[in-house]
């Protein structure tokens, strides 16, 4: 059932820009209009390219924010994480932790 | 009218339905949402392209590119390990790899960890398991990764807890005994909510999912809002979702309140502005689908409380969108061709923020 809202409406995780949209509405407390037009301000594209697999899949690559077909070597979880708090200019409670710790 | 549109009724019942059968039910629907939280029904445009949803003839439907909204996880990525009554697969893999595929493979927005009975009174005894559980996932993952139950009070009353079960005093008529068993309760429910909260909170949580909160009732969703209140004044930084568990907050005590609002009989949009002001960050609507009313009428019925309730939140509007809910048929199963509907719907009419 999830996986029938995942294709009919969902912005897509890693695979575009999902989970940093997702990041703004849960740290930021904003809606889903708000949210788009502040990610796509800070990756400095459109906020239709936001799901447009064509930009986003070489955009996450170059950024180092973690892709979802797996590149040996390439940035994912906690180091992904450390990138998008810095790109999106928010606090991740787990990478505060994890900086805390090194 | 010959009948000519493929669908569904609340239980998932195939059937077909003429073009004024479907436009009746949503019409229907939308009164009656309308007269129940007394809200504005939907606009006849809007019932049209409600029609036209439901209507479509393809077995999948979706929203335009550019519509699309976030997907926040509510056990979803248990349901790959777990059995039939989570609505599980079964597939024999850990909770990190559950959730690592829920991620990677599925494209989801955010993921999560809980409990298996998705509660938090037997999340407790066991808390450094899940923290330790929680730390090790969350060096992994790169969406947020939620950790989600339900406050669910029932656990409190016997015989399953410690306090008087107020469904057996009040048929005898102990009303006042059975307001105390629930005020109990509810303390007892907001002290383990706050302490989950804050040793999630201590190792990083990226994000606290109450679920369904108020199943119990008024004193149920009370002791979740004190308890957002409580977690955020001590751990401001960590995100927390909100949800609902229908469309009304029953009133099984009627009195309690939360900053002097009452809290029994409360729609969906005046849910939302007590979760904002206990200092949540998403709201999570729910309205419960009628197993004998078709998927058209609890879709117009979902979308008329949606709509107003997005249009007076400060905060995101997620919509619970699982078996029974918001549309959603009631069954082990819920079809594709309903879900992708629902979905379609409640984003496009109801403005909802996500799923």
């Amino acid at each position: 059932m999830h996986i029938a809202h995942i294709m009919a409406s969902c912005m897509g995780g890693i695979r575009t820009a999902g989970d940093l949209v997702a990041w703004m509405q849960m740290s930021r407390k904003m809606k889903i209009d708000e949210a788009k037009t502040y990610v796509a301000g800070k990756l400095n594209i459109d906020v239709m390219d936001l799901t447009n697999e064509e930009i986003m899949r070489p955009l996450r690559e170059e950024l180092g924010i973690g892709t979802v077909t797996s590149v040996a070597g390439g940035p994912k979880g906690i180091r992904a994480k450390m990138k998008i708090a810095e790109l999106l200019d928010i606090n991740i409670p787990s990478v505060d932790l994890f900086k805390s710790q090194i | 009218m010959e009948d000519s549109i493929l669908t569904r009724m609340g239980d998932g019942e195939r059937l077909w339905l003429s073009a004024s059968d479907i436009r009746k039910d949503i019409a229907e629907g939308t009164e009656d949402a309308a007269e129940r939280g007394k809200v504005p029904v939907l606009t006849d445009a809007e019932q049209g392209r409600l029609y036209d949803i439901m209507a479509e003839p393809a077995r999948i439907v979706s929203v335009l590119p550019g519509e699309e909204v976030i997907v926040s996880d509510d056990g979803c990525s248990m349901s790959f390990y777990s059995g039939q009554d989570g609505g599980g697969v079964g597939v024999p893999m850990s909770r990190m790899q559950a959730v690592l595929t829920y991620e990677r493979a599925c494209g989801a927005d955010s993921t999560s960890i809980g409990h298996s009975d998705y509660s938090y009174k037997p999340v407790k005894p066991i808390i450094n398991f899940e923290t330790n559980d929680y730390y090790n996932i969350s060096m992994t993952t790169t969406a947020p990764l939620f950790y989600g139950a339900q406050p669910n009070m029932g656990l409190y009353f016997q015989p399953d807890g410690p306090c008087p079960n107020p469904s057996e005093l009040l048929p005898l008529g102990e009303i006042k005994a059975a307001l105390a068993a629930q005020e109990k309760a509810a303390g007892m429910l907001r002290d383990d909510l706050v302490y989950v909260g804050k040793r999630l909170a201590a190792i990083g949580c990226e994000g606290l999912n109450f679920d369904t909160s108020g199943s119990a009732g008024d004193a149920d969703f009370m002791a979740a809002l004190e308890a957002v209140a409580a977690i955020k004044a001590a751990a401001p930084g960590m995100p927390i979702l909100m949800g609902a568990s229908g469309e009304f907050v029953i009133g099984m005590h009627g009195e309690v309140a939360f900053n002097e609002k009452r809290l029994a009989g409360m729609y969906p949009h005046e849910q939302v502005k007590v979760v904002e002001d206990a200092g949540a960050d998403i709201f999570g609507l729910a309205v419960g689908t009628s197993t004998n009313r078709t998927v058209a009428w609890n879709l117009a019925r979902a979308v008329t409380f949606l709509k107003q309730t997005t249009a007076v939140a400060d905060i995101p509007v997620h919509v619970n969108v699982g078996m029974g809910v918001c549309g959603i048929p009631m069954m082990e199963q819920p079809p594709i061709d309903s879900v992708t509907r629902v979905s379609k719907a409640l984003v496009q009419l109801g403005k909802a923020d996500g799923l």
